[in-house]
């Protein structure tokens, strides 16, 4: 890339594949397998993980300095806290239906072991520019994640996605209906979130070998 | 009787790992030996009895619209209830920190063994996950918080334990490489997940409201042929 350093897209780079936050540092997971059954909740949700964990990773980082080390988990926790509430207002202004189906899982943002993981790893010792581009590369990853699941997940358990009917009109029997295809109502339930992320995490190790634990 | 009806409920069907996913975080790191995980099974029961009930009676004096009528007539109409989340998570890390003190001072053993996990639970998803469901749920007097709180906590504890348990049995199978680790974890609380859901159809029977009563369903025929139709016809909804 041409405006970041190589050590800076590293940092916005890596999570995406290497070090996932979900697939690899296992963060994140809760609401990665709760929220993931319509591809809409998904997208949404990654968005606000990056808005939060971009904006959060600057603060702390700004705030490295003066942080007591006793009260740092209060600190971080008060500074997340305070940026979910914000998100979560905006989403019950402009997305009110949506917010009902993330319902308490925008709030689990504020637990959300990415956020106070990265905050803990990165931004308490780095410069508020890399804590940025930490913050987001590693809110991409887990969005990343998300998105792919919530793509499977909406596709073959209700044959939409993003609420348009890609795959024909069930009750009309069009599309791929007309063929006898049914949709698979299991992969809407939250066990199938689970299985789909085994074998993402399968794919991805068989990939890399160097990721395979013994 | 609703309190053991919560119990079961929350434990089998509400179950804070197979059914929302709370606390997955922890549960992958921590389920790898049967021991630590029975130790952070049971401080994640006592934190959540704690804070359940405490963050109700915040809930019910403090934040829900019409909460502040006690302090003042004039306080009726706040409506307080978008600072849930910084006041739900300021009680669950006070208490944490709390219960990290006690513990230190009557089982130093107890406190070395779950080392990090202990002020981990504040950011543990299921505890403010606990509160944020007995919000959302409106559930009605602090008994029943307090019931709601170990119960779920007691469902996590069941969850833990069983992975803990299998991981442990299974450091001997021949999973495939790639798979090995957390790939089989969580295929296998799917599984899990998969198996737990048949304790749905408990507490949905018996006498409590008309809309329980089963129904049998008729067999919609639009564009079939003949003979489709008349064994169709034979169906029919009763109620």
């Amino acid at each position: 890339m041409g405006l970041l350093s190589k050590k800076d897209s590293k940092l916005l780079l890596d999570p995406l594949t290497d070090n996932n936050p979900v697939t690899i540092q296992v963060l994140g997971i809760c609401s990665a397998l709760a929220i993931t059954a319509q591809l809409k909740a998904s997208v949404v949700m990654a968005v606000s993980v990056i808005a939060v964990l971009g904006v959060g990773n600057v603060v702390i980082s700004l705030m490295r300095n003066v942080i007591p080390s006793k009260i740092r988990i209060i600190v971080q926790l008060v500074v997340v806290a305070a940026l979910v509430i914000i998100v979560d207002q905006v989403l019950k202004a402009y997305s009110y239906e949506l917010s009902k189906t993330l319902s308490v899982f925008v709030g689990l943002i504020i637990t959300n072991c990415i956020i106070m993981g990265r905050f803990e790893a990165f931004a308490l010792a780095n410069g508020p520019w890399q804590s940025f581009l930490d913050g987001v590369g590693n809110a991409a990853g887990y969005g990343l994640i998300l998105i792919i699941v919530g793509f499977f997940r909406e596709l073959l358990g209700s044959g939409t996605l993003f609420g348009f009917k890609v795959l024909g009109d069930p009750i009309e029997k069009t599309g791929l209906y007309a063929i006898g295809y049914e949709n698979n109502g299991f992969m809407l339930l939250s066990p199938m979130a689970l299985i789909v992320l085994g074998i993402i995490i399968w794919v991805q190790r068989s990939r890399n070998k160097d990721l395979i634990e013994d | 009787m609703e309190h053991i009806e919560l119990f079961f409920k929350s434990i089998f069907i509400d179950n804070m790992i197979f059914a929302t996913f709370l606390g997955m975080c922890s549960y992958l790191a921590v389920s790898k030996k049967v021991a630590t995980a029975v130790g952070l099974g049971a401080a994640v029961i006592f934190v959540l009895a704690i804070t359940v009930p405490l963050n109700w009676l915040l809930d019910q004096y403090l934040l829900q619209p019409g909460a502040l009528a006690w302090l003042d007539a004039g306080y009726a109409d706040y409506d307080l209830s978008f600072l849930s989340f910084i006041m739900f998570i300021a009680t669950i890390a006070t208490m944490v920190q709390l219960v990290e003190i006690v513990v230190e001072k009557f089982s130093p053993s107890l406190y070395n063994s779950l080392g990090i996990f202990l002020p981990l639970i504040a950011v543990n998803c299921a505890i403010l996950g606990g509160s944020l469901f007995m919000q959302s749920r409106e559930i009605p007097t602090l008994g029943l918080a307090f019931n709601y709180g170990v119960s779920s906590g007691i469902g996590w504890f069941l969850a833990i334990l069983a992975i803990a348990a299998i991981r442990e049995k299974i450091r001997y199978s021949n999973v495939p490489p790639a798979l090995r680790g957390l790939g089989i974890t969580f295929i296998i609380t799917g599984l899990m997940a998969i198996g737990f859901m048949s304790f749905g159809g408990m507490l949905t029977g018996g006498d409590e409201s008309t809309d329980a009563e089963p129904k049998t369903v008729e067999v919609q025929d639009s564009t079939k042929d003949k003979t489709e139709k008349e064994l169709a016809n034979n169906t029919k909804i009763i109620e």
